[in-house]
């Protein structure tokens, strides 16, 4: 395989929020690094890059997925939903405002991938208690420690839906 | 994160194609496929892989999960592993793969990775993963540091002087004690392997982590038809609550007729270089009472040639444990 061969940049078409982008990217760009250095959808966060901490966790297709550890051009047609995309500051997601009125954040670096992981957990199976929550949020990891008051917001969104 | 090319080939036949024109399918391979990617990106990030030509296979149809025509089930190679674990009919009639699957990673990373994805998952160890490091798996000949070094999360069976890397899944621990069969569609055709089979052990060629040639696609995996009266049960013990390797897991699919143990199948996690089926603790236990003496006493012969590293003796008590206790659990 010779390395003139390589066609290292490509376009992708798909939607961003509900708005339709064509973009011409690098291969090597994660979808991460697509939508917060090419779209400038700086509410997702880079945390560790490889898929261990959550703090990238965005919609693709409806699901929650860690977007530093897959391609942009692997997406071309996906429909990707992140933070800027649930709600507004005039319009909260109800699973926003739980986390305002629970105070499930300090930092607030996490705070995007918990949100947009507590969210896609509401359409997961998902046992009622505590434990189950803490188990289906487990890839999301909080260096402030927030943990009680980001499992009491979840909860009471599903207690409120 | 050196350059490639990306394809995306309209069929099955054609990415074998794509992918069958180099040297090897294992360690170093010059062109990679892309499913879920959680493990190929992972390990492109840090350079310890560097395929020239990724091909994406997310678009071939091999997304279902059907029944087999003798009473199985067929699970196609880009199955997401949620989708798998919360399947009706594998939390009914295959629940332990359900429970191992739901006991790994995160549900990020289970959303993307898939059944085929997850068979090839490679190594956590830490010297595989530093391209700065010597490792006779990244670079065959350059040794093993971890022997004499951080071997806490190593393996303590089927080890080698070369390579004591344990395989990471808990996925094909379940695959094992289902005794499941792996399809492969290659350059010369089609092949089944069983799946204890299909994983090597490092013996002195640790770069070789499996029995796929260049081009081979897994299609498929069949699983036979469930047991009936089988009882089944994941066990995984790990320094964390969640989100964490295991350190010793178990995977027991067993019947019990009469108090007496009439079938068992056992495979262990977390300790192996590969995913550790144990036929000498399926002997130990046929015909015996089902009860914690014999559960025990299959243990020991499940761990008997297990061999410690520095770091980690205590693997092999806990290995006993977790499998006397995941016996227990299914049979209470």
């Amino acid at each position: 395989m010779q390395a003139t061969e390589i066609q290292s940049e490509t376009t992708i078409k798909l939607t961003v929020n509900g708005a339709p982008q064509a973009i011409t990217v690098d291969v090597r760009t994660s979808l991460l690094d697509m939508l917060r250095e090419r779209l400038q959808l700086t509410g997702t966060k880079k945390g560790c890059d490889h898929g261990q901490c959550g703090a990238c966790t965005v919609h693709v297709n409806g699901r929650r997925v860690s977007s530093c550890l897959t391609l942009a051009v692997m997406h071309d047609g996906a429909e990707i939903t992140t933070i800027e995309g649930l709600g507004s500051p005039d319009n909260l997601h109800p699973m926003q405002a739980a986390f305002v009125a629970c105070d499930a954040y300090q930092c607030g670096y996490c705070t995007s991938g918990q949100i947009m992981s507590a969210v896609a957990l509401l359409k997961e199976p998902c046992g009622p208690d505590e434990a189950a929550v803490k188990e289906l949020m487990s890839g999301n990891i909080c260096r402030c420690g927030a943990y009680a008051n980001i499992v009491a917001a979840i909860q009471q969104v599903r207690k409120n839906t | 994160m050196h350059t490639f090319e990306f394809v995306r080939p309209a069929d099955s036949a054609a990415a074998v194609a794509s992918a069958a024109q180099v040297k090897t399918a294992q360690q170093g391979a010059e062109v990679r496929f892309v499913a879920g990617g959680t493990t190929l990106l992972d390990l492109m990030k840090l350079s310890v892989e560097t395929p020239a030509r990724v091909i994406d296979i997310n678009r071939l149809p091999l997304d279902k999960i059907e029944a087999t025509p003798d009473g199985g089930l067929k699970i196609g190679a880009t199955v997401r592993n949620s989708d798998l674990a919360y399947h009706p009919t594998v939390q009914r009639d295959y629940a332990v793969l359900s429970q191992a699957i739901l006991a790994g990673a995160s549900a990020q990373l289970r959303n993307m990775a898939t059944t085929a994805g997850n068979l090839l998952q490679r190594t956590r160890c830490v010297y595989f993963r530093d391209t700065a490091m010597p490792c006779n798996k990244r670079e065959p000949g350059t040794g093993c540091p971890a022997i004499t070094g951080a071997n806490r999360m190593l393996a303590i069976l089927g080890t080698s002087e070369h390579c004591i890397a344990t395989n990471p899944s808990d996925m094909c621990v379940a695959m094992a004690a289902l005794e499941a069969t792996i399809h492969v569609q290659g350059a010369n055709g089609a092949r089944a392997i069983p799946i204890g089979d299909f994983h090597l052990l490092p013996g002195s060629t640790p770069n070789r982590e499996t029995v796929l040639e260049p081009g081979d696609l897994v299609t498929h995996v069949t699983l036979p038809p469930p047991i009936a009266g089988s009882r089944q049960v994941y066990l995984k013990l790990r320094d964390r609550t969640s989100y964490e390797f295991a350190l010793a897991s178990a995977a027991v699919v067993i019947t019990v007729s009469s108090g007496k143990v009439t079938r068992a199948r056992i495979a262990l996690g977390g300790v192996g270089t590969k995913p550790w089926r144990s036929p000498e603790a399926e002997a130990a236990l046929a015909g015996q009472p089902a009860n914690q003496a014999s559960f025990r006493k299959a243990a020991e012969v499940a761990l008997r040639d297990a061999k410690p590293q520095s770091e980690n003796a205590f693997k092999i008590e806990l290995a006993k444990r977790c499998l006397t206790y995941a016996l227990q659990l299914a049979t209470a």
